[in-house]
């Protein structure tokens, strides 16, 4: 037998049953030591140890780096010496960096507002129609694509040909046949054009989720709340306005923080679709570019301001949770 | 009953932990499994080409950046190898060769034999003495002998061969279809003779030049080539050394000058300016061929014969080049190159094995066969077509013969003229603070 596939079954082996045979062997060897401690103690003691392996492995594979990026990022490009800020000094006066900046902003904003608007709209909407089930398959369908797939699909959708020649790309197809010129989705940044077409694609992604989230949400809002409401007079507006709305904040909330993060993450999308170029750069993108001109140490830097724009967002959903929790 | 309720609460964490291992076990295990390479038993009657080892059931690990046609070829180049030696080759194509290599030298984990970014990347792993030197392990006579000096210089890191050309490209040829006007028994020889060319002949396509700059993360550098055919050709070997190693500036007059010709070119272009940035440069040229043309001149390395409309076409009939012509006359008979640099990271006897076939004539003349490609070696003549041969023999024959400048800068400097090169073409207007920029990256990125 090829000695590689050997090799991979001895991985396979030890992954299916040593993983969870040492983790279940740890557990009895625990109990075993709790024995030793008094009883009135083993009830404090007990959860810590069922915790140490995952708090270990948060501490290796999360603090851990996290601490050491944030070391790097204070460093010079060899590592050797502490230089202060000067990294992010480089960020906040590069005109590249910083148009990754205003590009992440607006990912921020517009990809939140996109998904969470239409999410919203299509989960009332299909709520009335007995196709509802695969309305929303179908709008769901697209968040099982990979981002990277999604821009090839795109890329093709997006695709330019000078004028008079057949237009290959969907869009420049039918923008054609009216008689307009094709336009270059992805290479005129005026006014942030582009970077729009690409928060366009991540927003066909994923208004499918947000819209299935919406969408249980409101089915869990009584029907005799809002059928009283219509009795006592009050028109569809009205009934949206004072008691869905205020019923729906608490998972809007959620998704929009959600979404905010993944618009801050966004990496794969640009990378694959424009490969930042055209003024389509983001915080994330800029982030891997750095390490590839082999600057460790400013892109250090932007995992931090990253890091840094991304905690207030995640504080705000873990207050959140918790409310809704406590509602329960 | 309290005590019972924590547990609970633990075991999702404990599946979380679980899971954690399951994805990293493998890949703890993973690279000694690939890299290493278990030994197997020898078979008998196998021996290698350089130091009689027995390496049969032996693999070498490579990584570059070769994929689809040139992955191809790669993999037929070293079949005969694998197959006299019993050793087999695993390659892994990537697009971040660069980030892959770099963090390699800092962690150890390292390929065999990897294509290497560029001449500078090169010097910094030999420097870092990730490298091995190749002086022991090549056949030194021969390749001195058969290899063009240039190239055996560019491969060179203090007195020590430490990379090694698999494949070469002349940049700077101007292509055209002799169906719509045959220059080969007319060649423009300095760019005035071209201008006339283009003036003479306007009437016979839609603009003078097809230009296509899109190239996914690197879209720009086909605009580079063009910046540094012309800097070679107007200002010279010299400032071009000096440019590439930062010395010169950009806002240099005599940078400042070839982005305004290229410029010139960029305004006669087909599809216009978002043409030129919207279009991919392996289908560039394609307009030359279509019926009515869209261009005359399509300016792109020896290597578009692999691409687009080139490919299915034949040479001389369909498609035929002349070399960059000469603008200032005191800078006549220079030539730019750029090849896939080869380098080892490790010291086995397999390793050795294949390094020294890989630049061997028989094994080059297998990938110039397949065409697209280039060989360094003098000797790998079994090219599909006369242009390609001619394409070689410009190499060799070259009077001054420089590097790609842009392969030769930092990585942030070269990502840097890429930025440019799309941006002055959507605004010409915009050269002077281009420059600046340009400016404050070369302060940035050469700084050690």
């Amino acid at each position: 037998m090829d000695p590689r596939l050997t090799a991979a079954l001895v991985n396979a082996v030890v992954v299916v049953i040593g993983v969870p045979a040492t983790l279940v062997g740890y557990i009895l060897l625990i109990e075993q030591l709790l024995r030793a401690v008094p009883d009135r103690l083993q009830p404090r003691i007990r959860p810590w140890l069922w915790l140490l392996p995952a708090l270990a492995f948060l501490g290796v594979f999360l603090v851990y780096p996290t601490f050491q990026t944030i070391i790097r990022s204070l460093q010079n490009r060899a590592g050797t010496e502490f230089i202060g800020l000067a990294n992010f000094e480089w960020f906040f006066g590069n005109k590249d960096a910083l148009s990754a900046l205003v590009n992440s902003g607006i990912w921020v904003v517009l990809l939140p507002v996109i998904t969470v608007g239409l999410g919203l709209l299509i989960a009332v909407i299909v709520d009335r129609v007995r196709y509802e089930s695969v309305a929303k398959s179908v709008i769901f369908l697209p968040l099982a694509i990979s981002a990277t797939a999604a821009g090839v699909i795109w890329a093709f959708m997006f695709f330019w040909q000078p004028p008079g020649q057949p237009q290959v790309g969907t869009l420049n197809g039918l923008i054609t046949t009216v008689g307009a010129d094709p336009v270059a989705f992805l290479q005129v940044s005026d006014a942030k054009f582009n970077t729009v077409m690409l928060i366009i694609v991540m927003a066909w992604m994923w208004t499918g989720f947000a819209m299935v989230i919406i969408s249980a949400a409101y089915k869990g809002i009584s029907r005799e709340l809002l059928e009283a409401a219509r009795v006592d007079g009050a028109n569809e507006v009205r009934v949206f306005q004072s008691i869905v709305w205020p019923l729906l904040t608490p998972t809007i909330a959620v998704i929009t923080t959600t979404m905010v993060i993944t618009a801050l993450k966004t990496f794969d999308l640009v990378y694959v679709m424009t490969g930042g170029q055209f003024d389509t750069s983001v915080v994330a993108f800029s982030m891997i570019q750095q390490l590839g001109f082999g600057r460790s140490d400013r892109s250090a830097a932007v995992a931090v301001i990253l890091l840094l724009a991304i905690v207030p967002v995640m504080a705000f959903q873990i207050r959140q949770f918790r409310r809704q929790e406590a509602m329960r | 009953m309290q005590s019972t309720r924590p547990r609970w609460r633990v075991l999702p964490l404990l599946a979380g932990a679980v899971l954690i291992a399951a994805c990293t076990t493998p890949s703890a295990s993973g690279p000694a499994a690939t890299t290493g390479g278990p030994v197997a038993t020898p078979a008998p009657g196998q021996s290698t080409g350089t130091g009689g080892e027995d390496i049969s059931g032996q693999e070498v690990t490579v990584i570059g950046t070769w994929g689809g046609d040139e992955e191809t070829a790669f993999r037929e180049m070293v079949k005969p190898w694998e197959d006299e030696t019993g050793a087999t080759v695993k390659y892994t194509g990537t697009r971040d060769l660069n980030i892959i290599l770099s963090n390699g030298i800092q962690s150890g984990v390292l390929p065999d034999l990897a294509g290497l970014p560029g001449p500078g990347q090169m010097a910094e792993y030999a420097q870092a003495g990730a490298l091995q030197d190749l002086t022991g392990i090549l056949d030194m006579a021969t390749y001195t002998e058969e290899t063009a000096p240039a190239l055996v210089d560019l491969g060179t890191v203090d007195g020590k061969v430490v990379g090694v050309f698999i494949k070469s490209a002349v940049k700077g040829l101007i292509w055209y279809n002799p169906k719509v006007n045959d220059f080969s028994s007319a060649v423009p020889a300095t760019w005035d003779d071209l201008q006339a060319a283009i003036t003479a002949n306007a009437s016979k396509a839609d603009k003078a030049w097809c230009v296509g700059v899109e190239s996914g993360a690197a879209s720009g550098w086909p605009g580079t080539d063009w910046i540094e055919d012309i800097v070679l050709r107007q200002a010279g070997a010299d400032t071009y050394n000096s440019w590439w190693q930062g010395q010169t500036k950009w806002t240099d007059p005599a940078i400042k000058s070839a982005f305004e010709t290229f410029g010139q070119v960029v305004a006669n272009a087909y599809g216009g300016s978002t043409g030129v940035n919207a279009t991919n440069f392996e289908v560039a040229g394609d307009p030359l061929f279509a019926d009515p043309p869209g261009c005359l001149f399509h300016h792109q390395a020896s290597f578009i014969t692999g691409l687009g409309k080139f490919k299915t076409g034949t040479a001389g009939t369909d498609y035929n080049f002349f070399p960059f012509p000469d603008i200032d006359p005191a800078n006549a008979g220079a030539v730019e190159g750029a090849g896939d640099l080869f380098g080892m990271f490790h010291d086995t006897p397999a390793t050795r094995s294949l390094m020294a076939y890989l630049v061997t004539a028989d094994a080059q003349d297998i990938w110039v066969k397949h065409g697209g490609a280039l060989s360094a070696n003098k000797n790998a003549t079994s090219y599909p077509d006369d242009i390609s041969k001619r394409s070689a023999e410009l190499i060799t024959s070259a009077k001054t013969f420089v590097f790609d400048a842009s392969d030769l800068m930092p990585q942030e400097m070269n990502a840097g003229f890429w930025k440019a090169i799309v941006d002055y073409i959507a605004d010409p207007s915009k050269l002077d603070s281009i420059l600046a920029d340009l400016d404050n990256t070369q302060a940035s990125a050469y700084a050690p």
